[in-house]
């Protein structure tokens, strides 16, 4: 596989570390009522789709970057690569 | 259809034209009492457990495909029962003693072969590591030898004994692992199965579970609606797509293995070996291929193929154990999908939902599960408590804090 980083181009997928669903960016607040609850949802269970997939790579062979990226999980092809701190500013989950 | 050495040499004689179907191609019935999601291994254990251990026979088996399709048909065949946990090993060791005396149990040539499997270690604290394995594992009579450098050499002399990264330093062997012929596994539990009443329904894939009042009480299939008293779902590799039906989520992502098989050599690997420092496995085929095998690629994926990287991981995880397989052709490679649990261990439990019942998440260990997890499976249908074996198996482990992590990775399930 092949990601195309958007700051340094297409790279070998092997040069990046697999963390998973790109959903372990929205950590829960610990000061939730429920939150042992949330966290075990957070923590433990995943949507695990067949499909369009948002995940989180890490770019650790190269420019130590977080991505996330959009990925078929049928068929390995990849629509769409952000970076994860966009993402998460986005999401109110970065500054 | 029963076998006889006289219906062999008298099918010779006439031209193999009297062999009949192992089992029937019924017509789904309305209603049955258990019905089994998944045709694999683990499902069609089940259902021949069910029968033969508790006399429930109005069981169905629906299976999407062909039975015997999935993992138990793409596995590298080795059986073995050397766990550390005590919520894993007393599992296994039933499922070893199971393999051990299956042939008899549903008279069928599955070819069990006991000849040992030795998992490498490279430096004294792992050979400490092993040794305490080892202990747990004679707790509970698995059986378990440490061995020494010399040891090792005598059993396997064309190991690399003096690699220059990873000496070897010894190794444990468990003298009762081995491998099976895993597609003989399915068609035997099959035929056990179906001889006893159970009906196989093939072609026939699961599209939706039928809900009333939280309770579940049949599926919804492409050969149309069938209720049942119990559905069991076993159907590993799937259980994200399938459990998601019933809008359950669970601690499992799916993930690609791949396996590899070299041309026929002559014979070579004694039992199955283990890389203690790389993923590496082997052992040989009675056809002569060496089937090997080693990580998993490592992201979520529900395509059954891998990527070159892990291809050349494993070949250099074998080129460092055993320099001399470098001659060797690779012959086949292909990829099974694995539910990856979140602490690398497996459910065999009830849900939230009355009625439904769950057996997945067995990460890349499931084949040589097959027996004890259909026969605890069928026990916790039938009596409605977990098997004695099986009572940590359950999906609240994680709220408990109460996980089977062999491998201490936490919460990572590409890790495990």
């Amino acid at each position: 596989m092949i990601i195309n980083h958007p700051l340094v181009g297409p790279r070998d997928a092997a040069e990046f570390t697999y963390l998973g669903d790109a959903s372990l960016i929205d950590r829960p607040d610990w000061k939730n009522k429920n939150a042992p609850d949330v966290f075990h949802d957070y923590l433990y269970l995943r949507d695990n789709p067949a499909g369009l997939h948002r995940e989180l790579w890490y770019h650790e062979q190269g420019d130590r970057s977080w991505l996330v990226v959009t990925r078929d999980t049928t068929t390995h092809e990849i629509s769409k690569v952000e970076l994860a701190r966009d993402v998460a500013i986005a999401r109110k989950r970065g500054k | 259809m029963r076998y006889s050495a006289w219906k062999v040499f008298w099918e010779g004689l006439t031209g193999n034209k009297g062999w009949t179907p192992q089992w029937r191609e019924p017509e789904p019935k309305p209603e049955y009492d258990v019905i089994i999601v998944g045709g694999g291994g683990h499902g069609l254990a089940t259902a021949y457990y069910l029968a033969k251990e508790h006399g429930i026979t109005n069981v169905a088996v629906v299976e999407k495909g062909w039975i015997g399709g999935g993992n138990v048909g793409r596995n590298t065949t080795i059986v073995r029962s050397n766990y550390m946990l005590p919520g894993n090993e007393p599992f296994y060791e039933l499922s070893m003693k199971l393999w051990e005396n299956l042939e008899q149990d549903f008279n069928y040539n599955a070819m069990i072969s006991q000849r040992g499997i030795l998992n490498l270690s490279h430096s004294d604290p792992q050979h400490d590591a092993y040794a305490r394995r080892g202990n747990a594992m004679q707790l509970v009579d698995a059986g378990a030898v440490l061995l020494g450098k010399e040891e090792v050499r005598k059993m396997c002399p064309f190991l690399d004994f003096d690699n220059a990264r990873f000496p070897i330093r010894g190794g444990i062997w468990q003298p009762r692992g081995g491998t099976v012929r895993h597609d003989a596994v399915a068609w035997g539990y099959a035929r056990g199965a179906d001889s006893r009443g159970v009906d196989i329904l093939q072609n026939c894939e699961v599209n939706g579970f039928i809900l009333e009042n939280g309770v579940c009480k049949g599926v919804e299939t492409s050969r149309g609606t069938i209720r049942a008293k119990k559905v069991a779902v076993a159907v590993a590799g799937n259980s994200g797509k399938v459990m998601a039906k019933a809008d359950m989520r669970l601690p499992i992502e799916s993930h690609v293995l791949q396996a590899f098989v070299s041309e026929g050599l002559k014979p070579l690997i004694p039992g199955v070996i283990t890389f203690g420092a790389g993923h590496f496995y082997v052992s040989q085929s009675d056809k002569g291929g060496l089937v090997f095998g080693g990580d998993i690629d490592g992201y979520n994926t529900y395509a059954q193929r891998g990527n070159l990287p892990v291809v050349e991981d494993v070949c250099e995880g074998g080129m460092a154990l055993i320099p001399m397989i470098g001659r060797a052709r690779l012959l086949r490679a292909w990829g099974g999908i694995m539910d990856m649990s979140m602490d690398g261990s497996p459910f065999i439990t009830k849900t939230h939902i009355d009625g439904l019942h769950f057996n997945g998440g067995w990460c890349y260990g499931g084949f040589k599960a097959t027996p004890a997890s259909g026969f605890c499976y069928a026990h916790l249908l039938a009596r409605g408590e977990p098997h004695e074996v099986a009572t940590e198996y359950r999906l609240d482990r994680f709220r408990r804090g109460a996980m089977i992590d062999e491998k201490g990775q936490g919460a990572q399930p590409n890790l495990h």
